[in-house]
């Protein structure tokens, strides 16, 4: 008992090692050090605008489009951005960017927090659907091809659909809540895969800055623990259900073995990403070039996009086109084919790695 | 989302699918067919059962298959040519036990060859066996370590002639100190690493300075260690965790002469398992109670890897191509024989086949502690330091690795660690890179100098 006493005591009375003045509240993820929630709020932002300063994410001036899924990092990103913005002088323009895939009990209830969202931060939202941009919802396309593979619908749908919705909301960037576990997962994935060409882009914190919009990722240093501890703390309002249609309720093996790591090491996420900026990788390496697609325009490597050619293949009433490994049609067709059910090394099959 | 590239020929993608497809047909196929199974190579004999993907091989073309990869690697990399003095690295276990044999029969062969051969231009090369003892460090009772090392004696000595000694080294000897101190200070050393994965890498650091050592004090020019592909995979996994990415590359090639002794590594494409097996079947003994096994963050990447390797397995093999693609340093390939002391037939051998060409040759600096090559950015935040006292210069010249998990955090502490480290390690720092280059060159005009000593030249 009286040991106990003690204990609580000593722990209950810690003060913050920052401010050394207020009660350390939490145990921060990413230094493990005991500090106060007011000092957590403000590492945790100011790491966040050094990384925009630094890596001079955004011009004055610009119009940057967020991408929103409700979920935790992006609700988290959009709050964060538009204080910063606010505090540091960006003057940037803001806006929501949401993606309908039309996803009954899934997408339709994290639209109504994006919904929220718009009022509470005071950012204009835009959703771009499925339904408008391909003529089928998730729902429709799930009932024809089933559950398998319906993700690589999805996955190549979303990317372009951000494109899209970025042209018409006339804005010169898109910021992703992507996290430094997502990108150090990442990184490890392509290692395992031989993935040589993506391991040597993964890290960037800006990409496709040939193309018509470039993206970047804000939190690409920022712990989705901290993320987690600090929408909790701030009480954002966020949606935290899993798709319906992504049956992986269960981790990947990179992601279960980052987490191990982090427990011993929580250093080790930010010396998986320095790695993978740091890999001897010689530029000469051959890329696939990029060109447009023939039928919508879009960038693409091969003659048709492959969202177009996922499509002719739901229109035609031919949905296995373009998955598997039909080399002929499209030389990048076999990438996306695998998705079974069971064990996976990753832990993100729907593709919100690319969101 | 797993083969995300066109590019990529792990094959991990075909197997997953072709497991699933075909989950019941092979079965079939092997009813329809009533001739009895035969081994993929030879078709004349029946292959191994219980072996798994090794199945499809009998015992001969297992072994002939295995014992290719090693000599492919040696001769397409010039590990070995017949003017060398080789130094096994033995720990008992079964790769480096498979790499003395091999090694052991290439030298065979040569021998037979250079008894067959009229003029007899082409030596045989020298081998020898090294076992770096670390009982120092592990406590391990006498009588086992006597036993495991009375054992290992006798599997070198029983190998037929040319005879080969087994030499035990003990780990305190990068100090060159008396035993009992050495002892002493390389537990206490050791002791003032907190970090349970850092004391492990120091370790391997001082084991890599014994070998060189002695094979540097004896007369050896190249040293084989016996690392496989399952190895390194968990070698690259763990180094791209401790954020060693630059310095991966240097690590895990055929041949790495950033060391005064170059070290090879025949074994790079021989897969745990198939060494494993090979040592079964062909009753090579081995000492297993000296496998320590890992902690920290390398018990943690090597059962990650071994789950991945479950789930496929080719998973290794893609992890160690991936780490291929990655773009080597000058260092990483045997330099070329220009001494013309050497027998002319004898360089000619040194062919070299898929070596690319040299690129420009950067002087790279090295860590002092654990020698990998510093990048940019690891030497930037070096001058940025200020630093006067010596502790601090070796500190601010290590990789951030080192610094993170193997130094001391405070100051007061660092002095004190520095005094621990073996001379050859301080004296690295101090004079950086530029004693490794002068060496160098002192080296390339050897010939012309009159005096042994650097000062008076």
């Amino acid at each position: 008992m009286e040991k106990e006493d003690s204990k609580s005591k000593k722990a209950g009375g810690r003060l913050c090692c920052i401010c050394n003045q207020r009660r350390a509240a939490l145990k921060r993820p990413k230094t493990l050090e005991q500090i106060c929630r007011e000092c957590f709020y403000e590492v945790f932002e100011e790491e966040i605008h050094q990384v925009i300063v630094e890596n001079q994410l955004f011009k004055p001036g610009e119009r940057i489009a967020i991408g929103a899924s409700g979920g935790k990092d992006s609700t988290v990103l959009a709050y964060v951005l538009s204080e910063l913005n606010r505090r540091h002088n960006y003057s940037l323009d803001l806006f929501l960017l949401s993606i309908d895939e039309g996803i009954t009990g899934y997408r339709d209830d994290s639209l109504e927090t994006v919904k929220r969202n718009e009022i509470q931060y005071g950012l204009p939202l835009k959703i771009v659907s499925y339904k408008d941009l391909y003529g089928w919802t998730m729902d429709e396309i799930v009932r024809v091809i089933g559950l398998k593979n319906n993700c690589t619908f999805c996955g190549v749908f979303r990317r372009q659909a951000l494109d899209r919705g970025a042209s018409l909301l006339k804005v010169d960037k898109i910021a992703t809540g992507h996290n430094a576990d997502d990108i150090a997962e990442t990184v490890l994935l392509n290692i395992l895969r031989g993935d040589i060409a993506r391991l040597s882009r993964c890290t960037s914190i800006t990409t496709g800055e040939d193309g018509p919009i470039p993206r970047c990722k804000p939190f690409k240093y920022t712990y989705e623990k901290e993320i987690v501890m600090y929408a909790y703390f701030k009480r954002l309002d966020y949606f935290s259900t899993e798709c319906i249609y992504s049956p992986n309720a269960y981790r990947g093996f990179a992601r279960e073995f980052i987490k191990d790591l982090e427990r011993i090491r929580p250093r080790a996420i930010l010396d998986i990403i320095k790695s993978g900026e740091n890999f001897r990788i010689s530029t000469s390496t051959k890329m696939p070039e990029q060109g447009n697609c023939e039928r919508c325009g879009y960038i693409s490597s091969q003659k048709s996009c492959k969202a177009c050619v996922l499509l002719e293949g739901l229109n035609r009433g031919l949905p296995k086109l373009g998955i598997g490994r039909s080399r002929g049609h499209n030389n990048d067709g076999r990438k996306d084919g695998k998705q079974i059910n069971g064990t996976s090394i990753e832990s993100k099959q729907c593709g919100t790695l690319d969101f | 989302m797993a083969c995300n590239s066109s590019s990529c020929q792990s094959g991990c993608f075909r197997n997953e699918v072709e497991r699933e497809q075909h989950s019941n047909p092979p079965t079939e196929t092997r009813s329809d067919s009533n001739e009895p199974n035969l081994c993929v190579k030879c078709k004349a004999n029946e292959p191994m059962c219980g072996a798994g993907e090794d199945g499809k091989f009998c015992l001969d073309c297992f072994r002939s298959n295995l014992y290719g990869k090693f000599r492919l690697a040696v001769t397409s990399n010039a590990l070995i040519t017949p003017a060398d003095n080789v130094l096994v690295a033995f720990s008992g276990g079964p790769s480096s036990r498979v790499a003395l044999q091999f090694v052991h029969e290439m030298q065979q062969r040569s021998q037979k060859n250079f008894d067959a051969s009229k003029d007899r231009s082409l030596r045989v090369f020298g081998v020898g066996v090294v076992y770096v003892d670390e009982s120092t460090y592990y406590s391990v009772p006498s009588c086992e370590i006597d036993k495991a090392i009375q054992d290992m004696k006798l599997t070198v000595s029983d190998l037929a002639p040319p005879a080969k000694e087994l030499h035990i080294v003990p780990i305190e000897s990068v100090f060159s100190l008396e035993s009992s101190d050495g002892r002493e200070r390389l537990k206490k050393l050791l002791d003032s690493v907190s970090d349970p994965t850092g004391r492990e890498d120091l370790l391997l650091h001082l084991r890599m300075l014994a070998l060189q050592k002695f094979a540097s004090e004896n007369g050896y020019n190249r040293l084989v260690l016996g690392l496989c592909t399952s190895r390194i995979a968990c070698h690259v996994i763990s180094a791209t965790v401790k954020g060693q990415g630059y310095s991966l590359s240097a690590d895990i090639q055929y041949a790495d002469a950033r060391w005064e002794i170059p070290v090879v590594l025949p074994l790079r494409d021989c897969l745990a398992k198939e060494l494993n097996m090979l040592c079964q079947l062909d009753g090579l003994k081995t000492v297993e109670f000296l496998n320590k096994p890992h902690s920290g963050i390398n018990g943690l990447v090597s059962s990650f890897v071994k789950l991945l390797q479950q789930e496929n397995p080719s998973r290794e093999c893609t992890i160690v191509r991936t780490a291929g693609k990655l773009t080597p340093f000058h260092f990483n390939k045997i330099p070329e024989l220009n001494d013309s002391s050497v027998p002319l037939a004898s360089r000619r051998r040194q062919k070299r086949f898929n070596l690319k060409p040299s690129e420009s040759i950067s002087s790279e600096s090295f860590c002092p502690l654990c020698y990998s090559p510093l990048n940019k950015s690891d030497l930037t935040s070096l001058n940025g330091q200020e630093s006067s006292e010596n502790s601090n210069i070796f500190g601010a010249a290590c990789c951030s690795s080192c610094r993170f998990q193997i130094f001391p955090k405070d100051h007061s502490s660092m002095e004190h660690f520095c005094s621990l480290l073996p001379g050859p390690v301080v004296a690295r720092a101090k004079h950086g890179d530029s004693n490794g280059n002068f060496s160098l060159l002192r080296k390339q005009i050897q010939d012309c100098l009159l005096s042994d000593s650097e000062d008076e030249t």
